[in-house]
This record gives C-alpha cells, sequence and structure tokens, in this order.
C-alpha cells in the first residue's frame, strides 16, 4: 500500500513537472497559434516549469486545441485524441475553440472542440493572453493531479 | 575474484555514468536557457521528463512490426551503455579494456543511432521512415571523419612503437600531443576540430538534427514512441552524450592533474575523476550546448556537404600531417 502511494507521488510529480504539449489548429485563424508561440518565447519561458513543444501527439501530454472544427478536421481532431498517449489533458485555446466564437452555428463548422472530443480546460480570449494560456495549462495539472487521485473519472 | 571486482565496477561505471549523463543534460538545457536569455528548466528536468515518459502509456502502432518497434530502443540502450564500460574514466583503466578496443567502440557508437533508424523503419509512418532515411544519410556523412580521426591516432601511436595501439588504455595512457613534431600538432588540431564538429550530428542535435526536426517531420524517427519506449531512446541519447564526450577527452585531452600537482594513491583517482567530469562538460559545453543555440537546422544535403566536404578533408589533411611528421621525426 505504501509503496503503490510511493510509486503514485513520485508519477505525479513527473507529469506535474514535465508536461508536453502538442499544438492542434482545427480551422482557427491563427490568432490563438501566435499567441501560444508567444508563450513559448523566451519572455514567457515556458520551459522553467518544464512545458515543451513536442511535434507528434505521441509524445503529449497535453493538447492545446485552437480554433473551432471545421468539417474537414473533424475525422483529424478524433484521431489525434486517440493518438495521445494516457494520461492526457485537453485545454481549448481562444473563444472558437470554447464556444464557437464568431462561427457560432455557421454551415461549415461543427461547433466547438467539446462537441468532438472531452475538454478539460477552456481559455477563453480572442486571442488569449500568453498569462491566459500559461494559467489555462496550470489549471490542467491540477486536473490531472485529482485524475491521477481518482476523484474524478 | 577479478570478475567479481569487473562487475562492481561495471555497475558503478553505469550507474555514475548515468547520473552524470542527467546532471549534464539539465546543464546543457539550463545553459541552453541563459544562452538565449531565458531562465530554464531546473537541473533535474531531465529526470523528471524520464519519469513521466516511464508512467505514460505505451502505444505500439498497429502498422508497426510490433517486435522491432519494442527492441529498438532495447538495442540503442544497451549498445550505448555497453559502450561506457569501454572508456576510460579519469586515470582508471576501462572497465572492459582487454575485450575490445576503439575499433569495437566506435561501431557501438553507430548501434544506438542504427537502432532509432530501425525502429522507425518499424513504426510504419512515412514521417519515421523519412526521419530514418535521413538518419543513415548523415550516418554515411560523419563515420568517415570519425573513422580518419581514430584510425590517424591510433596509427601515430603504433609507428611510435606502442602497442596495442588501437587500446583506449594505451591512447589515453599516452597523450600524443607530447609525442609528435609541430607538423604532427598542426594534424591532431585538425583531427581535434574535425571530431568535435562530428559530435552534434552522433548526438542528432541542433544543426544536425534533421532526423528528429520536429517542425518538419514531427519528430521524424521517433514520431510514434511513446512512454516508457521513448524514455529508453531518452536514456540512450543522455548515456551517449556521455560515451561520446568521454571518447574525444581520451583520444584528445587525456590528461590528468593529480600527476603534476604530486597527489597520488586514492586522493589523486578521485582528483583524476573530478578533472576527467570537466572535461567532459567542457566538451559538452562547447561542441554541444553552444553550436546549438548559435545555429539553425540546416537542411539535409548541408549536413551532407558540411561532413562529406568540409570536415573529410579536414580530417584526411590532419592524417597526412601525421605521415608527413612521423617521415620528418622518423620514428
Amino acid at each position: 500500500m505504501k509503496r503503490t502511494e510511493l510509486l503514485e507521488r513520485l508519477k505525479l510529480s513527473g507529469l506535474k513537472r514535465a508536461l508536453w504539449v502538442y499544438h492542434l489548429n482545427t480551422g482557427g485563424c491563427n490568432g490563438c497559434d501566435i499567441e501560444i508561440l508567444a508563450a513559448l518565447t523566451p519572455r514567457y519561458d515556458v520551459e522553467r516549469f518544464g512545458i515543451k513543444l513536442v511535434g507528434s501527439p505521441r509524445h503529449a501530454d497535453v493538447l492545446l486545441v485552437t480554433g473551432t472544427v471545421t468539417r474537414p478536421m473533424y475525422e483529424r481532431v478524433k484521431r489525434i485524441y486517440a493518438q495521445t498517449p494516457d494520461p492526457k489533458v485537453v485545454i481549448a485555446i481562444g473563444g472558437c475553440a470554447s464556444t464557437s466564437g464568431v462561427f457560432y452555428e455557421s454551415y461549415n463548422v461543427l461547433g466547438p472542440v467539446d462537441n468532438v472530443i472531452p475538454v478539460d480546460v477552456y481559455v477563453p480570449g480572442c486571442p488569449p493572453r500568453p498569462e491566459a494560456i500559461i494559467d489555462g495549462v496550470v489549471k490542467a495539472v491540477a486536473k490531472l493531479e485529482r485524475l491521477m487521485e481518482g476523484k474524478e473519472g | 575474484m577479478s570478475g567479481v571486482n569487473a562487475l562492481w565496477q561495471a555497475i558503478l561505471v553505469l550507474v555514475g555514468g548515468g547520473a552524470v549523463g542527467f546532471l549534464y543534460k539539465g546543464l546543457d538545457r539550463k545553459l541552453a536557457a541563459r544562452l538565449q536569455g531565458r531562465i530554464g528548466p531546473p537541473l533535474r528536468q531531465p529526470v523528471l521528463d524520464v519519469v513521466k515518459l516511464l508512467s505514460k502509456e505505451n502505444i505500439v502502432p498497429g502498422t508497426a512490426v510490433p517486435w522491432l518497434f519494442r527492441a529498438a530502443p532495447f538495442l540503442a540502450l544497451v549498445a550505448a551503455t555497453t559502450a561506457l564500460l569501454y572508456l576510460p574514466v579519469g586515470s582508471l583503466r576501462p572497465v572492459l579494456s582487454g575485450y575490445g578496443d576503439l575499433v569495437l567502440l566506435l561501431y557501438l557508437l553507430a548501434v544506438p543511432a542504427l537502432a532509432m533508424a530501425l525502429g522507425g523503419f518499424a513504426s510504419g509512418s512515412p514521417y519515421a521512415v523519412v526521419g530514418a532515411q535521413r538518419e543513415i544519410v548523415m550516418m554515411m556523412s560523419y563515420e568517415f571523419p570519425l573513422a580518419i580521426a581514430a584510425v590517424g591516432i591510433a596509427w601515430r601511436l603504433a609507428t611510435l612503437g606502442l602497442s596495442p595501439a588501437f587500446s583506449l588504455a594505451t591512447i589515453a595512457a599516452n597523450p600524443l600531443w607530447g609525442l609528435v613534431g609541430p607538423l604532427g600538432w598542426i594534424g591532431l588540431l585538425f583531427l581535434f576540430v574535425a571530431l568535435l564538429a562530428v559530435t552534434p550530428a552522433e548526438l542528432s542535435k541542433i544543426p544536425f538534427d534533421i532526423p528528429e526536426a520536429e517542425t518538419e517531420i514531427a519528430g521524424g524517427l521517433l514520431v510514434e514512441y511513446s512512454g516508457a519506449n521513448l524514455a529508453l531512446f531518452y536514456l540512450a541519447d543522455v548515456i551517449k552524450t556521455v560515451v561520446i564526450a568521454a571518447l574525444v577527452v581520451a583520444l584528445f585531452i587525456p590528461y590528468g592533474i593529480a600527476a603534476p600537482l604530486g597527489v597520488d594513491g586514492v586522493g589523486g583517482q578521485v582528483l583524476d575523476l573530478a578533472f576527467f567530469l570537466v572535461k567532459l562538460f567542457g566538451v559538452i559545453f562547447v561542441a554541444v550546448t553552444v553550436v546549438r543555440v548559435a545555429f539553425a537546422r540546416l537542411k539535409v544535403d548541408q549536413v551532407a556537404r558540411f561532413y562529406l566536404l568540409p570536415t573529410t578533408l579536414l580530417a584526411l589533411a590532419g592524417l597526412f600531417l601525421l605521415v608527413l611528421d612521423k617521415v620528418v621525426m622518423g620514428a
């Protein structure tokens, strides 16, 4: 009992301080993407929290999803979510990803990201500031913590 | 009895090598961040990365060749750790000296890269296949100058009557700089620069990270690897960094400070070990950290051209000067 507890603590410490994020644009206007890039610049330096941008969803712990889901992206979003190894967290960045924003009930979109895959954290804004994105990732860490402790399914 | 002794030494070298590898990986990231005007991750970040990767789901894609996909990370790690046992540490002889020499070490250094290429081909992802092809292209480009540097040194030692010339213990015990004439000295300098130029490519670091290249081929070779398998590749990279830096140190800067300072016995060995770690750090800082901060990624053809033309020519010139030196010195 004690040993497994220690192991869980160890796993959690790794997850908390070494989140690798994968950036997924589901059909946004690139505004949020630029802000994500801004969060990665030396000015904000997210690497000091162990956050790293990776090129493959297989390496990721966090999916940063920007933009409302367009029809061609529907299958891809689902596939990339499935390709990400567990435990994983999805963060919807920006108004479009959270609520469809100005594309609400538009003919060529399938609604916000949570219509397609489960979203854990919403970061509103058009676009959100880098500070808000970093705050979202920190909230995702708290969510992961609860997930690992088994309080939420 | 000596078998048990060797086993203990081997365990010590492997654990120590791993710890030093993690420390230097952390220092590399921290210093790279400082060079870019960032604060950078804490020193223990590489350990946290590996712990996290081990706690993640380990996915084998449906299009992969499962046994080869799983075997490749183990092959890479085992080859890298075995290479660690053939390297002289400070003033101590290599643990497995007498069971293999410089030539074996060069092959062992090639195995992790080959294992990564195999794993890439076995992933069944087009990105990984492109990455694997790039890895092979890069290997074919840098292996020649690497081999020239190693063979040049061993050949000059053999002409001086020191044998076995290819043994790393001999090479580390007889620094060539003091044994050759001025021509040979310049030749050695050329070989040293060529070997330093090969170092970042051996480790697939910027500007020679074309096989991984996150921004163009999404992680390349490693694109389908996740969880524990990715952690094994990470570990192999950490240990290979120590191995290649220790190889550079053994070939070109095998000096100790205990003898000149007049310290002997255990104290001298500890002093030499500490100095060895400082030299390792120097090599990694100069050849990996500074280079990867200062340059952007080269294109595939630029990498191949860089190694096949200037680096190979430099190494050949170094070898030629060593031969001339032998003719002039007559020994």
